[in-house]
């Protein structure tokens, strides 16, 4: 299974690698990351398997998003099955 | 494999468009509380409701975090109360609405809903007890939703139950007076009601339904009236189409919520109910569809004819997405919840003689209309009346929710504030039906419901 994490926000330093060290303590393998930089703005898309993760899948999104508030980012992680659901028949 | 383009349609869809499941609802059986004392009856049905529900508030919280969409609505719809209510007089069928709302609390649901009666061919000593007590319930709770049903295709229309509705529906709106009449906001006349309604304030959890259930309504006017703008200028039978994919994938996630909260409660899965269910946030309106279908406002002429095909088109894109279809499914087009509907009303576009109209061809009826605090009994009976008749020949769910404001005028408007909205005061005919009123009895059934 795999969660699709969003990141946007104003650009800066160490974005990838901070949601990526997240992503890595709490046992989230990321298998893709699609990122762009709009003038100053960062947006990316991460694909991250979830099958070892080691905490409550609620408890990763909030401390994705909770990393993204002190750094000023929006990050929003959701189930795989969501879109899967919704674009695939 | 996820597409980068299909993410970012689901995120738009939720940030930007108001897409979420409007209700998770689970139905309880109350049928194995009954008792011949009132007193063990109500502590039977409160301690169905909070064991049964016991999870269904954070079961719901965490499917809303795993899919981050937001799940408005956690409810409850139990079996309706006179059927388990026995020989309960009318301080006993206020006790039982005192417990719902307990069990309400207990839960942390928004609503719950059933201190309801079926009475569309007559009624029994105990559904006219309960009929009398539902003003007191409801101005004496805050969650607790009333339905009564008094006519269906097969039966016809049980008219005096239509003249008790007119007098509770007054009663109400005194009672709860101080409180804009909210009462009744949380009362509903139905014909043809169906047993799986997982909206409010119709919900109830019918006879042949199981112990328990799970229900869910989804939402999404502002998905549809955005992917119309994008359309741009094409013509209907394509604009047709570009609603039907949009529904299918507004109802795909309906399903993947519902099997997910009947998998994680160990409840089975019920029905996902298409309705698009509108709010009075901005974004969140059905009026705004058909006004972006090319009405100049809704209540034009024409109105009509652009819900009709909305409201086909969205059953139509809904029903393949889903195992299951049920409730009302259709489009509502109450007033006071939809910022759309009220500023139609306050320009002076729409009546409630277009409101009629339009309720021949979507889902619901005429649904929070607030009229006049002095408007006369028999004139509430004879809107009941109307619609309930379009419901019966036309073999479809019709229904009244409407709010004779204490005190208040046309030009006067009422805020009930949350989900139910603001609703301008709106004209009625004056003329009296009373005579008719008064003469009870039953309307026949119609010719059609002999199918057999």
């Amino acid at each position: 299974m795999k969660a699709v994490i969003t990141v946007t926000g104003k650009d800066s330093m160490g974005i990838i690698a901070g949601v990526a060290g997240v992503c890595a303590e709490l046992g989230a393998n990321i298998v893709d990351i699609s990122q762009s930089v709009l003038q100053e703005y960062f947006a990316m898309i991460m694909l991250a398997d979830i099958d070892k993760l080691n905490v409550d899948f609620s408890q990763f999104v909030d401390t994705l998003e909770a990393f993204g508030a002190q750094k000023g980012l929006t990050i929003h992680t959701m189930h795989e099955d969501i879109f899967n659901t919704m674009h695939h028949i | 494999m996820i597409e980068t383009r299909d993410i970012l349609e689901t995120i738009n869809m939720i940030r930007q468009e108001n897409l979420d499941i409007r209700t998770v609802t689970m139905g309880i059986s109350l049928l194995d509380c009954v008792s011949d004392d009132v007193d063990v009856l109500c502590d039977r049905i409160y301690d169905k409701i909070t064991t049964k529900a016991e999870k269904l508030v954070e079961t719901g919280n965490k499917i809303e975090k795993k899919y981050g969409i937001p799940i408005v609505n956690k409810r409850v719809s139990v079996t309706p109360v006179s059927l388990v209510g026995g020989r309960a007089d009318r301080d006993g069928y206020i006790k039982i609405a005192h417990t719902l709302q307990r069990a309400a609390e207990q839960t942390g649901i928004n609503f719950i809903g059933g201190f309801s009666a079926l009475v569309h061919k007559g009624m029994t000593p105990g559904e006219r007890e309960l009929i009398e007590a539902i003003p007191e319930a409801l101005a004496s709770t805050q969650m607790v939703c009333s339905s009564v049903n008094v006519a269906t295709t097969k039966a016809g229309i049980n008219m005096d139950a239509i003249a008790l509705m007119g007098k509770a529906i007054k009663r109400a709106a005194y009672l709860t007076k101080d409180n804009q009449s909210i009462g009744c906001a949380k009362l509903v006349v139905f014909a043809n009601v169906p047993e799986d309604n997982p909206f409010m304030a119709g919900a109830f959890h019918g006879v042949g339904e199981p112990d328990t259930v799970i229900n869910v309504g989804v939402s999404g006017p502002g998905v549809v009236s955005s992917a119309i703008a994008r359309a741009g200028d094409c013509d209907l039978s394509e604009l047709a189409d570009v609603i039907k994919k949009t529904a299918f994938k507004i109802t795909r996630v309906g399903q993947l919520v519902a099997s997910e909260a009947s998998a994680a409660l160990n409840v089975p899965f019920g029905i996902v109910d298409l309705s698009l269910a509108p709010t009075p946030a901005v974004g969140d309106s059905v009026a705004h569809i058909l006004e972006g279908m090319g009405l100049e406002s809704t209540g034009a002429h024409g109105t009509t004819a652009c819900l009709a095909m909305l409201n086909d088109a969205v059953k139509k894109g809904g029903v393949m997405a889903s195992s299951h279809v049920g409730g009302l499914s259709g489009a509502f087009i109450p007033v006071s919840e939809d910022a759309g509907m009220i500023a139609a009303v306050e320009r002076g576009a729409l009546s409630i003689e277009k409101l009629e109209a339009m309720t021949a061809v979507c889902s619901v009826g005429l649904d929070m209309i607030a009229v006049p605090g002095d408007t006369d009994e028999a004139v509430i009976c004879g809107v009941i009346a109307d619609e309930i008749s379009i419901g019966v020949v036309n073999n479809k769910t019709t229904a009244v929710r409407i709010i004779p404001a204490y005190g208040k005028q046309v030009g006067d408007s009422v805020d009930f504030g949350g989900l139910l909205g603001t609703a301008p005061i709106m004209a009625l005919r004056e003329y009296s039906p009373a005579k008719f009123i008064g003469r009870g009895g039953r309307i026949p059934a119609p010719i059609h419901s002999l199918r057999n």
